[in-house]
């Protein structure tokens, strides 16, 4: 048991941080929930894609540096100690890309995933219904079958990014007649601007358009575009959640950057003798520590060959109530000078309800991991 | 990097689970906790065999170590059964007798040594820090006193008196005695045992977390009402659920403690030990909070051998300095690196 990198990922570690330092903007980039945000966090994209370090981890065809996953951490680790930019491809990258990966087609990687490295395709997830959140197979967006295709009929909300992202994927029920609503799914991806498509920003709780409701109206996508055979989008959209809710979505990085940000807060601003906060400013270093030594774990568990599942319920119910207590902390501490944490603030709160919620993580966690009996929710 | 134990180490808290669960060591802390210490000394002798009292010291005084992530391993396993007695104070002890051997002052563990890590007999301490009262003063073979520049042979102690868990008695040493040791060394030696006590502590206590887990999951499993199991209820699933979240990010903060302390990065490992301190203490406190609770009155009754484990909690959590010092650590020792 050892915590030890060998020189080739100090090596990766150390042009990652060199890089980041040449390249990081001086100043944060406006929110990437507005369009102009988005604009500029797109670019940085293109930026980091550009010498390769928008993907680290996937193959070099497809503009990656074929990485493992502890070069992808220390990468992760060093992005967000630089204070570089929010990943406004994240969607793309942590989620519809696994699934592309393995379950997609030779033609389907090579014509979507470069543009998605560059930033030039940006991509927004097609979920949850306004009938179908936490009970996700109960959807009843359709897609019908014609010729050459698919028509898209129905409506998707929540939908994250999607008021300035270009594309999006998500479920449609192809087959009414199946006997079992998680059955007669399929996967498609769509672009945005596609005839038949209205997107309808939402504001979120600070008013800014972060999702969208779609509506879809005899929307056509070619077969090209259905991801893994038809009928089969439940099965490979829960592998993609499990990647979600794992180690992709989330890495520690942020979270031990936003530790040691609110760490400096407290040495600066803090009530030596206030010690009921300075034990909030404790919880928030060990929960960094804690997810960031959980992961290592994880990640030499994948690298034994031993599979990862149901315990990725156990990272998101951690990582989203670590967040909002952390951010809790620094407005707490920094009252009325707390404006540079109150968009992440805002963004946290929603983690606990992204992502399959936490009544739904836990619900897993009861039944799968410690064997507790399946009643009503 | 490989964050994992390896074949040896799982194969080693097999073998200790095995060997404990057969030794009965629910009726030994039942018996240590009247008085009585031929069954808890038993259990010692096996848990000496076993070698967990030679991780602490090196080959020269005939111990293996040091060997923190080991010293995690068997503590977790000494929790998960409600082992008796001062082990950590024993372990602790090692360390600090090893510590002073290497900066120059061996007589006492020359002295000492050889009977503490065959498992002969047994240690408590005091560090000045933690408070004037020792485990299992009455049992122990060796009353060691550190702390302000010294190291003492404490010449007795005063009165046992309980504490909240029954097997954990408490006794004040005696002032004056021999020093063993005294200036930097002493000083030294005295953190170092506070670092194994909080590590071997913060094992102990994410074992009696699982150990309380384990036993609730199989309760509620098996007690009905309304016709049907009360674990497929959503209110007992969630309030386990975010036990088994507690304890598995507990479990890598002591073990990551473990990997620092064998690191020798004095800072590091301080964080890292205090991190592992209070995050196992009080997963383990929620676990015997969640525990009493869905076990109902049943769980509430002393003749049930839950409590071994419940009182437990609670004393481990507050041992070797409560939440509020580790924190305090947390961030001074963050703040500084």
């Amino acid at each position: 048991m050892d915590l030890d990198f060998s020189a080739a990922e100090e090596e990766f570690r150390r042009q990652a941080r060199a890089w980041l330092a040449a390249h990081v903007p001086d100043r944060p980039l406006p929110s990437l929930e507005t369009e102009e945000g988005f604009a500029a966090h797109r670019a940085w994209e293109g930026e980091l894609a550009a010498d390769r370090w928008s993907v680290v981890s996937w193959p070099e065809e497809y503009g990656g540096r074929a990485v493992g996953i502890v070069e992808w951490l220390l990468f992760e680790e060093e992005y967000y100690a630089a204070g570089a930019p929010g990943r406004v491809s994240q969607n793309g990258i942590s989620l519809l890309a696994p699934t592309l990966f393995d379950h997609g087609t030779t033609e389907q990687r090579a014509r979507v995933l470069p543009p998605m490295a560059r930033g030039e395709v940006i991509w927004a997830q097609a979920w949850s219904e306004p009938e179908s959140g936490s009970d996700l197979a109960s959807l009843r967006s359709t897609a019908r079958r014609v010729r050459g295709g698919w028509l898209l009929n129905g409506q998707k909300t929540w939908s994250s990014r999607a008021a300035f992202a270009d594309r999006a994927f998500g479920l449609f029920r192809s087959d009414p007649e199946a006997d079992r609503p998680h059955r007669g799914l399929t996967y498609l991806m769509f672009p945005l601007d596609a005839e038949g498509v209205t997107v309808r920003p939402i504001g979120r709780l600070d008013g800014k358009p972060a999702f969208a409701e779609l509506f879809l109206d005899d929307v056509f996508v070619p077969d090209e575009d259905v991801i893994g055979e038809p009928g089969q989008g439940w099965r490979i959209a829960m592998s993609t959640t499990g990647d979600e809710r794992g180690l992709t979505l989330r890495s520690p990085g942020r979270f031990l950057a936003t530790a040691d940000r609110l760490l400096r807060a407290w040495h600066a601003h803090g009530d030596p003798a206030d010690t009921a906060l300075r034990d909030r400013v404790a919880d928030a270093v060990l929960g960094a520590r804690a997810y960031q030594l959980f992961t290592w774990a994880n990640a030499s568990r994948f690298a034994a060959g031993e599979p990862v599942g149901a315990e990725s319920s156990l990272n998101k119910v951690f990582w989203s109530e670590h967040d909002i207590a952390v951010h809790e902390t620094a407005l707490d501490l920094l009252g009325t000078e707390a404006s540079d944490w109150t968009e992440g603030y805002v963004f946290a709160l929603a983690g606990p309800i992204y992502a399959g919620t936490n009544e739904i993580q836990r619900d897993i966690i009861a039944e799968r991991l410690l064997g507790l009996p399946k009643g009503r929710r | 990097m490989r964050f994992l134990l390896d074949d040896e180490q799982r194969a080693f808290a097999r073998s200790l689970d095995g060997m404990l669960t057969a030794a009965d060591t629910p009726a030994a802390a039942r018996a240590w906790a009247a008085g009585e210490h031929a069954p808890g000394l038993a259990v010692w002798r096996r848990l000496g065999e076993a070698g967990v009292f030679t991780l602490a010291a090196p080959e020269e005084y005939e111990g293996v170590g040091p060997l923190p992530v080991e010293t995690a391993v068997a503590f977790v396993e000494v929790g998960r059964h409600a082992v008796p007695g001062p082990a950590v104070e024993t372990v602790a002890t090692v360390a600090l007798l090893s510590r002073l051997a290497e900066l120059g002052v061996p007589e006492p563990a020359k002295r000492l040594l050889p009977a503490l890590v065959g498992g002969g007999t047994s240690a408590t301490l005091t560090l000045t820090d933690t408070g004037p009262h020792a485990l299992d003063a009455d049992t122990a073979g060796v009353l060691l006193a550190a702390g302000d520049g010294q190291v003492r042979l404490a010449p007795g102690h005063a009165d046992i008196q309980a504490s909240l868990d029954p097997a954990r008695r408490l006794g004040r040493l005696l002032p004056d005695g021999e020093v063993l040791a005294s200036g930097d060394a002493a000083d030294a030696a005295a953190r170092w045992a506070l670092d194994w006590a909080a590590l071997a502590t913060a094992a102990q206590s994410l074992g009696v977390g699982y150990a309380l887990l384990d036993r609730t999951v199989a309760y509620v499993k098996g007690r009905t009402q309304f016709g049907v199991p009360v674990g497929s209820f959503q209110a007992v699933k969630h309030r386990l659920a975010d036990v088994l979240v507690r304890l598995e990010f507990a479990r890598p903060l002591v073990f990551g403690a473990a990997v620092s302390l064998r690191g020798g990065d004095r800072s590091a490992a301080e964080v890292d030990l205090a991190a592992a301190k209070v995050t196992a203490g009080e997963a383990a406190h929620d676990a015997a909070r969640a525990a009493l609770q869905l076990h109902g009155a049943l769980g509430y009754t002393a003749e049930y051998d839950l409590s071994l484990w419940l009182l437990k909690a609670r004393e481990l959590r507050g041992a070797w300095g409560g939440p509020g010092t580790w924190r305090g650590r947390v961030v001074r020792g963050a703040g500084s690196v």
